[in-house]
């Protein structure tokens, strides 16, 4: 799997989104073992420096612990994962609002317009 | 984290012409650091100097504390913008001279990359197309053990497949004790791996930042900041 990346925002919070997404979702399980720094760097093509923060970050939420000698782990509790996943939700829709606004659409016609692509 | 590579003052004269005009920088161990500049701002200048293979007119430069020289040479690896191994030789031949000169040289380490290429250590280099003989010199020069690998346009002329290959042995081998430095006017290909830039303009430091602040301070790819700072 190729990582997209956006080139215009620092790497490091990205990985970190992209790892809660990963964990948030249920691919990594508690107590699983993560992938390696050298692994994301390879497959996202970024440096390892870059992961290795990012992995140290995501260590200060809570979403995961290393283990000396073996590698990083999730964490039984994955709530602040769901959080980081809800804060990267609301981004993308304020992103997502913001265009819309750029092309003269009002909050209420984005809404109508929505609703009927449901449907 | 230490200090691996210092330049004081470096200037460097060709006749008239100033290639270098009173360089200061310092790199640390543990990072990949892209020298980007426009053709002709110097960026070999400084690498050949790096190696040795140049004299500075005035002002230093220090390799882990060393001026270059026959320590550093063992210190520093090197891949020149152009290639200067002998065609008629096998890419087998090559690595068992590469183990005779570099003692930090690790040739199991070579083999195992060209295996993995498909490329046979029986292959004489002349057979070889472009792209593979410029695969074969970057694993020789990523199979030392050295403390600072200095690339020249590692990037430039081959096809994008075996740009991404570059990148992930570039990757592959980093090591926390040891920096590369890759010069390059490709950024967006290159940007992603990179800890620092350094921009040369006319020889000299134009602006050298990691590349977080960059993207956080302007919102911009280094790409889009480098096109910006050398607009004509």
């Amino acid at each position: 799997m190729q990582w997209e990346l956006d080139k215009k925002r620092p790497i490091c919070p990205q990985i970190e989104e992209k790892l809660s997404v990963m964990i948030a979702s249920g691919e990594f399980k508690p107590n699983e073992r993560l992938f390696s720094v050298r692994e994301v760097a390879v497959r996202a093509g970024v440096n390892p420096n870059t992961v290795q923060k990012a992995f140290t970050q995501l260590e200060g939420k809570g979403l995961i612990y290393s283990v000396r000698g073996s590698g990083w782990f999730v964490n039984e509790n994955c709530d602040t994962a769901k959080t980081t996943v809800d804060e990267l939700i609301r981004l993308k829709t304020e992103q997502f609002f913001e265009e819309m606004n750029a092309l003269g659409y009002s909050d209420d016609d984005i809404k109508q317009i929505v609703k009927e692509w449901n449907e | 984290m230490s200090e691996l590579l210092r330049c004081e003052h470096l200037t460097k004269n060709y006749g008239g012409v100033i290639a270098l005009n009173s360089i200061d920088l310092t790199v640390e161990s543990g990072k990949i650091i892209g020298l980007l500049g426009p053709n002709g701002s110097g960026k070999t200048t400084l690498i050949k100097i790096i190696n040795g293979l140049l004299t500075p007119t005035s002002g230093k430069v220090f390799i882990n504390g060393n001026e270059p020289g026959v320590l550093t040479k063992t210190q520093v690896a090197y891949l020149p913008d152009n290639s200067y191994l002998n065609n008629w030789m096998t890419a087998g031949q090559i690595i068992k001279m590469f183990s005779d000169f570099y003692a930090d040289f690790r040739p199991q380490l070579a083999l195992e990359m060209l295996e993995r290429l498909g490329i046979s250590p029986e292959a004489k280099l002349k057979n070889l197309s472009k792209g593979n003989k410029e695969k074969v010199c970057l694993i020789l020069v990523m199979s030392r053990n050295a403390l600072l690998y200095v690339l020249d346009e590692p990037i430039a002329g081959v096809d994008p497949a075996t740009r991404d290959y570059v990148i992930s042995t570039i990757i592959n081998n980093y090591n926390p004790e040891a920096s590369v430095i890759i010069s390059t006017h490709l950024i967006a290909d290159i940007e992603q791996v990179l800890d620092e830039v350094i921009f040369i303009n006319q020889g000299r430091v134009a602006l050298h930042k990691t590349v977080d602040e960059i993207r956080e301070e302007n919102g911009k790819s280094v790409d889009e900041l480098f096109r910006e700072v050398f607009k004509w």
